[in-house]
Formats: C-alpha cells, sequence, structure tokens
C-alpha cells in the first residue's frame, strides 16, 4: 500500500501513457512530467510568497494579509492579477529585444534545473549520470539573464545594481561549487540520484544524510551562506535593496515582466533549497526508518519547506550586509573554510571507518572556523564594547 | 542643480577623486523611502566614494517662527507641540521653562515631578523609535521596529489618557502642568515603566552582538570631539563622541539634581556608540522614572496664580533649554510688553546636528550616507520649523 | 565566536513567532473596523457645542462672548452674535450666537477654546471618523452640527460631564438663593414701606 502510494504518480503517468500509440509515449511522457513542474512549482512559489508574508508579520508581532480570501491564502492570486492588468512600460531607448528575452530566459533556465533534481523514488524528469554538472550550468545562465536585464534598461542605476548583483553572484558560485564538490567525493558520482541512493541508508534508526557528518555539516553551512547570496535573499540583497538608490536592475520592469523576475527568484530559491536537500538532506528519504511509510516525495517537499521558512527567519532578523562586505566574506572567509573542507574530506576518506576520523575532522573544522572568526573580527576591528558612565 | 556643486559650499578640504572621468552626481530626492521627511541630499560620488554632499532643506518650513512672533504666549503651546513631532512633551516643557524663566514664575513640586516623568517617558519612546528606523534603513526589514513601535504604543496609551492626545499633547502650562496626574495614572505608568526592561533587554538580544549590525555600524560616520564641541553638536551624537555634556547635569534645570543616574559616553563617536548610548540612556531613564514615580509628592499642579489669558510678560529677553531626546532644545524670547513676544527664536537640535553630515559622510560608500544619516536621529519639522 | 549574535537574533525573533499564536501581547493587531481600541475618557479629537434639555437653539449653553474666537490659536471659529436674547440654564437672558462655524481643516485640537470657555458650552468631542470627499464645505462644522446634547457629553467624558454639571448645578443654586434672597429682601422692604407712607422718603 505504501508502496503505491509512494509511486503514485509514477504509475499514474504510465497508466496515461497506456493508452497511447507506442511512437507517441516518450514524448507524452516528457510533457507530462513538464507539465506536472510547471503547475507543482508555480503553485509552491504562491505558497511561500504567502508564507513570507504572513510569516514575516508574525514575527513582527502583527497578521500579515487577511483580507483576500480566509486567512489571506487567495492574496497570491490578488497580485498574479495586479501584476498582469500594469501597463506595461518600457524605456524609449531600451533595447527591446533583450529588455523583453530577459526575464523570458531568466524563467526558462531556471526551470530547467529542475530537471536533474529528484523528488521521490524514480520520479527524476532526466536521470542523469552528470546531473550536478548540469544544475550548476543552468544556475550560471542565471547571471546573464541578470545582466542582461540591467543593460538593455539603458539606466546608469539599474546598470550599476546589475552590476553589484552579477559581482555578487559569481563570487558565491565558488563556495556553492566547492561545497558539493565535497558531497562527490563522498559518494563518487556527479549523478543527484546516486547521491541520494547513498544517503538513503539507516543505522541504528538514524540515516545516513550527509549534514551529520562533520565536513557534511560545515559544507551544509557554507551552501547555506552562498545559497542566501545566489538568490539575492537577506541578508545579501543589496541589489534590490529598497533603501539605497533604487530598486537595482529590475527598476524599468513592470506589470507582468516584473512579476516573471520575481516568480524567477523564488523558483530558484526552491530550486536550489532541492539541490541543497538533495545533496544534504538525503533528497527523499525519511529522517527515521520508520517513516518510510510516508511517502518519498512528501519528504522531499517538507524539506524544501523547511528550508524556505529558514529563509523567510533570517530575512526578518538580520540587517543587510553592504556589498564590498558582502564579497570581502565570500573572498577571503567563505572560500578559504571551503578549500579547508576539501582536505579534510579527503582526510576523512585517508583515515578508513572508525570513531577516530569523527574527532579528528570535527577538531579540525571547529578550531578553524573560531580562530578564522577571531582574526576576521579582529582585523576589522569589530567585537563587543564597552561603555563608561560620567556621574 | 544649476550651479556645479563644488564651487558652491565653502567647506574643510574636499577628498580628492581618484581615477579620471566625471563625478556622478545624484539627487537623493525629496521623495526617498529613508530620508525621515522631506529632506534632499545633492551627492556627488567616485564610484562608490562620496566625494561631496550637501543637503539641502526647507520643504517642511511652517513659519514657526513668525507665528510664534503673532499669537499670543499661550497660543504657541500647541505650535511647539508640532517642532518634533515625536516628542511633543519635551518641546512642551522648554517653551514653558522659558517663559517662566522670563517672567520669574515659580512651579510647584508636584508639576516638576510630572514634568520629569513625562519627559522621561517620551525620551525613552523617542530613543526606541530611532533605533528602530536606523535598523529599518539597514534593511532589518522592520522587525526591530515593530517591536520599539509596540512599546511606545503602551507610552503613546498613557499620554492620550493623561493629557488627550497620543503625539499633540499641548500639556505644559506657565506654571505648572494643565491637568493633575491622578492615582490611577501614576499607577498606569508603573506599569509600563515595569515592562519596559524586558523590552530593552530583548532588543539588545536581538541588535547589539549582532555581526552584521557591527561591521555596518562600527566605523562608519565618525564624529571626532573637536569637530562636535566646535559645530555646536549636542546630544546622544555629542556623547557618542566621548564629550561628558548633558544638560540635565549641566544646568540641572526643574529637579533633575535629586535623581541618581549616569550619563553614559562613548569613545570612537561612530554609529555603534550612537546606538549604544541611545540604549544605555533608554537604561538610564527608567532609573529615573523609577525614582520619580515613587517620590511623587501631593500638591496643587500649577500655581493658582498663573494668568492664562490676557498674558503680558515685562520687556526682557530670555533663553531657556532642555536636554531634549535630540539635543539641546532652546528657545530664545524677547519681550517688548505686547501680547506675543518681539522675537520667537527656537534653537533646532537636528538642525544644528545636520551640520556636520558632509564631514561624517566624506569618504564613505554611498550605501552608508544613508546609514549615517538616519544615526543623527533628526525629524524635519525641527529642522525647518 | 563568530556567528553567536546572529544566532541570538535568530532566537529572539522566533521567540517572538511563537509567542504571536500564544499571547495577546506579542500579536498586538486590533483589526479595524471590526474590532475597536477603546478610546480612553480624556481623548479629544475637535471641539462641539453643548445643549441641555431636548432644543438644541433654546438649550445652547454658548452665550457668544467670542473669547474662544479670540483666544483659538489658528483663528478657525467665527461667531456670528444675535439682536435678540433668551434664557439660559439659570434663567438669565442672554444673548446667543446666530452662526458658529469651526473649520475642522484648520483647527489644530489644542483645546484652548474650551479652558477659556466661562460657560462651560464648547467641549472636545472625540470623533475622528470625519473623512469627506468635499474639501471644503465638508470639513466646515456649523452650529447646528457642532450641537449635540449633554447625554452625548455624559457618554464620551462622564467625569468631566459629572463636574461640570456639579458645578453648574451650583452656580445655578446661587443664582437662585441670590434671587430668593432679593425677593425676600424687597418683600420685606415692600411689607416695611406700605403702613407708614408719612415717614418721609428714606435716603436712598
Amino acid at each position: 500500500m505504501t508502496n503505491t502510494l509512494d509511486q503514485i504518480f509514477v504509475l499514474l503517468k504510465h497508466w496515461i501513457i497506456g493508452f497511447l500509440p507506442v511512437w507517441l509515449q516518450p514524448i507524452v511522457a516528457a510533457l507530462l512530467s513538464v507539465v506536472a513542474i510547471l503547475a507543482v512549482f508555480p503553485g509552491l512559489f504562491a505558497i511561500s510568497v504567502l508564507l513570507e508574508r504572513k510569516g514575516l508579520g508574525r514575527m513582527q508581532n502583527r497578521i500579515g494579509p487577511n483580507r483576500v480570501g480566509p486567512l489571506g491564502v487567495l492574496q497570491p492570486v490578488a497580485d498574479g492579477i495586479k501584476a498582469l492588468i500594469k501597463e506595461d512600460v518600457i524605456p524609449y531607448s531600451a533595447d527591446h529585444v533583450v529588455h523583453f528575452l530577459a526575464p523570458v530566459m531568466l524563467v526558462v533556465v531556471v526551470f530547467m534545473g529542475y530537471a536533474v533534481l529528484p523528488m521521490g523514488r524514480n520520479m527524476t524528469f532526466v536521470p542523469m549520470d552528470a546531473g550536478l554538472l548540469f544544475y550548476f550550468a543552468m544556475g550560471a545562465s542565471a547571471e546573464l539573464t541578470v545582466f542582461m536585464a540591467g543593460w538593455s534598461s539603458r539606466n546608469k542605476y539599474s546598470l550599476l545594481g546589475a552590476m553589484r548583483a552579477v559581482a555578487q553572484m559569481i563570487s558565491y558560485e565558488v563556495p556553492l561549487l566547492m561545497s558539493s564538490v565535497v558531497i562527490v567525493m563522498m559518494t563518487g558520482s556527479l549523478s543527484l540520484d546516486k547521491i541520494v541512493e547513498v544517503q538513503n541508508q539507516y543505522t541504528w534508526g538514524l540515516p545516513h544524510w550527509f549534514v551529520f557528518t562533520p565536513m557534511g555539516f560545515a559544507a551544509f553551512v557554507m551552501f547555506a551562506i552562498a545559497a542566501t547570496a545566489e538568490t539575492n535573499r537577506s541578508p545579501f540583497d543589496l541589489p534590490e535593496g529598497e533603501s539605497e538608490l533604487v530598486a537595482g536592475y529590475f527598476t524599468e520592469y513592470s506589470g507582468f515582466k516584473f512579476a516573471e523576475f520575481f516568480l524567477g527568484e523564488y523558483v530558484a530559491m526552491l530550486s536550489i533549497s532541492g539541490l541543497g536537500a538533495t545533496l544534504f538532506l538525503g533528497g527523499w528519504s525519511a529522517p527515521l526508518a520508520i517513516l518510510n511509510v510516508v511517502p518519498s516525495w512528501f519528504w522531499f517537499f517538507a524539506k524544501i519547506m523547511t528550508w524556505i521558512c529558514f529563509y523567510i527567519w533570517m530575512r526578518g532578523t538580520f540587517p543587510r550586509l553592504r556589498q564590498d562586505q558582502l564579497m570581502n566574506f565570500a573572498w577571503k572567509f567563505v572560500l578559504p573554510m571551503t578549500l579547508l573542507n576539501l582536505l579534510v574530506a579527503g582526510l576523512w576518506r585517508f583515515m578508513g571507518e572508525g570513531f577516530l576520523r569523527w574527532v579528528v575532522c570535527s577538531a579540525i573544522l571547529l578550531s578553524a572556523y573560531i580562530i578564522g572568526g577571531r582574526i576576521g573580527m579582529r582585523s576589522k576591528k569589530f567585537g563587543p564594547r564597552s561603555y563608561r558612565y560620567a556621574e | 542643480m544649476s550651479e556645479s556643486l563644488l564651487e558652491t559650499w565653502n567647506r574643510p578640504p574636499v577628498i580628492e577623486a581618484d581615477g579620471e572621468g566625471e563625478l556622478l552626481e545624484i539627487s537623493m530626492g525629496p521623495h526617498h523611502p529613508s530620508t525621515h521627511g522631506v529632506f534632499r541630499m545633492d551627492v556627488a560620488l567616485d564610484g562608490e566614494r562620496v566625494i561631496k554632499l550637501k543637503p539641502v532643506f526647507g520643504y517642511l518650513h511652517r513659519n514657526h517662527e513668525q507665528i510664534g512672533q503673532t499669537v499670543g504666549y499661550l497660543q504657541m503651546m500647541p505650535y511647539t507641540d508640532r517642532l518634533d513631532y515625536f516628542c511633543s512633551l519635551t518641546n512642551n516643557w522648554a517653551y514653558a521653562l522659558t517663559v517662566e524663566k522670563l517672567v520669574g514664575q515659580a512651579v510647584p513640586e508636584r508639576a516638576e515631578y510630572i514634568r520629569v516623568i513625562l519627559a522621561e517617558l517620551t525620551r525613552i519612546q523617542n530613543h526606541a523609535s530611532t533605533i528602530g528606523f536606523l535598523t529599518q534603513e539597514m534593511g532589518a526589514s522592520g522587525t526591530p521596529l515593530m517591536y520599539a513601535f509596540r512599546e511606545r504604543e503602551k507610552i503613546l496609551d498613557l499620554f492620550e489618557s493623561l493629557t488627550g492626545s497620543r503625539l499633540m499633547c499641548n500639556y505644559m502650562r506657565f506654571g505648572g502642568c494643565r491637568v493633575d496626574m491622578s492615582e490611577a495614572h501614576l499607577n498606569a505608568a508603573r506599569k509600563v515603566v515595569a515592562e519596559l526592561p524586558q523590552f530593552i533587554d530583548e532588543f539588545e538580544n536581538l541588535l547589539t552582538s549582532n555581526e552584521i549590525l557591527m561591521a555596518r555600524c562600527q566605523g562608519i560616520g565618525v564624529v571626532k570631539p573637536e569637530l562636535a564641541v566646535n559645530a555646536g553638536i549636542t546630544g546622544p551624537m555629542l556623547r557618542a563622541a566621548g564629550v561628558n555634556y548633558d544638560i540635565r547635569k549641566v544646568d540641572r534645570y526643574g529637579i533633575y539634581d535629586r535623581f541618581s543616574f549616569r550619563v553614559p559616553l562613548g569613545e570612537h563617536g561612530d554609529i555603534y556608540d550612537r546606538y549604544m548610548v541611545r540604549v544605555l540612556e533608554m537604561r538610564e531613564s527608567l532609573k529615573i522614572l523609577e525614582q520619580a514615580l515613587k517620590d511623587i509628592p501631593a500638591g496643587p499642579f500649577v500655581d493658582p496664580k498663573a494668568k492664562i489669558r490676557g498674558f503680558k510678560p515685562k520687556p526682557g529677553e530670555a533663553y531657556g533649554r532642555i536636554e531634549a531626546p535630540k539635543g539641546e532644545l532652546g528657545f530664545y524670547l524677547i519681550s517688548d510688553g505686547g501680547t506675543s513676544p518681539y522675537r520667537f527664536r527656537i534653537r533646532p537640535p537636528s538642525f544644528i546636528n545636520l551640520t556636520i553630515l558632509e564631514d561624517m559622510c566624506l569618504g564613505q560608500n554611498v550605501a552608508d550616507v544613508v546609514v549615517i544619516f538616519g544615526s543623527v536621529d533628526i525629524v524635519l519639522g525641527e529642522v525647518d520649523r | 565566536m563568530l556567528g553567536e549574535g546572529l544566532l541570538k537574533g535568530l532566537a529572539e525573533t522566533a521567540r517572538n513567532f511563537a509567542g504571536s499564536f500564544v499571547s495577546k501581547e506579542r500579536l498586538t493587531t486590533v483589526q479595524y473596523p471590526e474590532e475597536r481600541h477603546p478610546l480612553p475618557e480624556a481623548s479629544r479629537n475637535f471641539p462641539f457645542l453643548v445643549y441641555d434639555g431636548a432644543d438644541w437653539e433654546a438649550g445652547l449653553r454658548c452665550v457668544a462672548c467670542q473669547i474662544c474666537e479670540k483666544e483659538c490659536p489658528p483663528k478657525c471659529i467665527y461667531i456670528e452674535k444675535s439682536k435678540d436674547k433668551k434664557p439660559d440654564y439659570a434663567g438669565k437672558l442672554q444673548i446667543y450666537p446666530t452662526q458658529f462655524d469651526i473649520d475642522i481643516s484648520v483647527c489644530m485640537s489644542c483645546q484652548i477654546c474650551v479652558e477659556v470657555c466661562p460657560f462651560e458650552a464648547i467641549k472636545m468631542d472625540n470623533e475622528f471618523e470625519l473623512a469627506t470627499d468635499d474639501r471644503f464645505g465638508g470639513l466646515l462644522q456649523d452650529r447646528k452640527q457642532l450641537a449635540k446634547p449633554n447625554e452625548y457629553y455624559h457618554k464620551i467624558h462622564p467625569t468631566e460631564a459629572a463636574e461640570v454639571d456639579a458645578r453648574l448645578a451650583e452656580e445655578k443654586a446661587k443664582v437662585e438663593e441670590k434671587a430668593r434672597a432679593a425677593a425676600v429682601a424687597a418683600a420685606a422692604k415692600a411689607a416695611a414701606a406700605a403702613p407708614k407712607p408719612a415717614e418721609g422718603a428714606q435716603p436712598q
């Protein structure tokens, strides 16, 4: 029974294409998967937008939107209608072709990343051998669209914002990749399916998720930071900061194109959370062995939504980092830590099975973090201060 | 901008722009999400660094001083509410103090205690809002601001039940206060004061040791003590630069010499010091409030012989000043024996604190200009009057 | 350790998030217009004229002395006096205002008119839902709109209204006492003057 529930979408797909002639079956199978992805993830986007507004509201001791629909569930619909009926204003001197293509390309490229994510047992759309590589290729293409948007607006402030955004995204690509390389080292394969298979084993009821190993945990933290910076989320959202000069690279976009950028950003956020869940949190495997009765696709989406909740939590708490501080942080702190992490991963495999390797690797990483943190803070002269009083 | 910025403003040496190319001149215009009102800054940038900054204000000029010279003395009291519209009670007190100095009016003791209680409550809610707005500009999406406003609402409810209005209180009179603070009001105030330390602790938990805040605030917008004293800066900005000057301790107006409280001083004069000085001042205000609420005596709340209508002081002049939450708020009155003063001059702390905005921002990133501006803590009603 | 302050901040926000579901203090929203925050008694917005009894014209306390007009800081009150007189609460004949306009787009709710009125005729209302789309006429309130009964005054400011009523009753009692004493003295004088007409005129 649970097996059927787990495989219900796969069985459904096979049943539908069973009605069709053989030569049509591959195309329709692919189309069905595409339609499924295009239906589910924008739905999740709507849910995350609503969750963000209500979550931020609750953190700030107020209720979020609650007038449109019961508890405000129709708020994304209202936002969508508003975006659609707005007038599409394009600056006279803008490059019309590129201006039109930029949001479209962003959406296309971001959705391509979902092709390789394993969303459940046997539920990867395209089970590639080099799935991780394909994912990162698509992610890097998204940065190009940001620059296209800034360039085509012929507005020096949008260009400034676009260049800042691209610089930020490029500098955080490297830690993102390096953290994933650790996982590749431990698994020996670039295929995301294989990575999840390796994590799907249980010892004493607890899973073999990579986040529970020392360098997996360090890589997880750095992946999370880099993912936040990649998708321009707070505290790294200076390119779209409202209290800075202007609204950044999508200043000149209005109406539906702006909604496409918004959609692209959130779908990218969901996609990179999906990758993080696959690499570190075990993809579609359940947290405890006994919980395998719950379908695998449920666990995958639960993990994605947990990441989203964490992003919202961070947005509500932290102020923004300034551009140069952000870049300094990436190049001078996160990158050396990822390189050290690679060394530690090698050491892990070298030391063989046993308790010793846990202790040694954790000790190295922890001490590097504490010492690195102290040096970093002291060099910039940051730190808690004490104050004197006059009577 | 008709003339070039580099010509019009005679100021200390400008930082040399390195690299060729023109300077980027932008106007952080009157409608801006982060300026605290309608305020404009003409900024010349070299890349990201600020080379020249010229503040342009006057968008909210309402002829306060001219009105003061036309309507009578009592009629001016509601207008002083609207100067620094966050802190109407301290504005009222400054004006009442000046007029009482002009005519030599005595104030009964209970009235002095009431004035101190309300002024310190005003100081707490002003500092909390300022810190909230500062973090809002840094991009904390309003969370500390909402917490500060939650506490501010409690204090404003107290004001409304006492004076009738949350912000435009119009409460002080020459010789005391307008109505008495009943025992119910005092108990409500005691309840509010009892809940405030926990709020300040939570606020500090959220912000003080936050590394991102430290990175954004420490070392930015530094004011040296000599510059501060020469430019006439007062208030938390001066004390954050390390100069020990608090008018409550220097002048001892009212009955401030009866309360024991300390004055927090900063060391570096940067934004983080200003933020911490405000937090510590909130705690000191709580100490004063506890003492005042315990010791308040019974008695008249206004001098029974004080006149309300037909107030005509003898010719003379007086300058009265208090430690308003933003700095030294002073009123200078010259009376010629008529029903309205001959000259009514307001010394606005926000305006004078703004004069060194350029010195603070030179060489900094443009992203920091907004944060530095927020840390000066201005209110346009006071800057433009 | 790097990141400690950030974790403390996250804990604080999480506490507020969780608290907003359980305690009223962490969720301070009042959903206007379905719920309203109760206004304190002393709350003031714009002035209104008090009248006693059922007829607003006959019971209007205002005697058009124009003190409030002179003392108003932004000069938002306009009064026109009447030519005839009507009796007030104590029975004395007083003039009344034929026109009493307050421009509430100018009024700054400072309450000085209330403080200086010697006749307890103008008091502060606390109604704030006065939005209108007529910028000039809709914000000019004439004396019919401004006149509200004493019962309304008791409803919005009970303690104050009770004090005012007590004071007015005292005044009225004093006036009546004086009138009665004068009547008794006049009767006594008439009784004393009647049986002795030949005594000659008393020096007046």
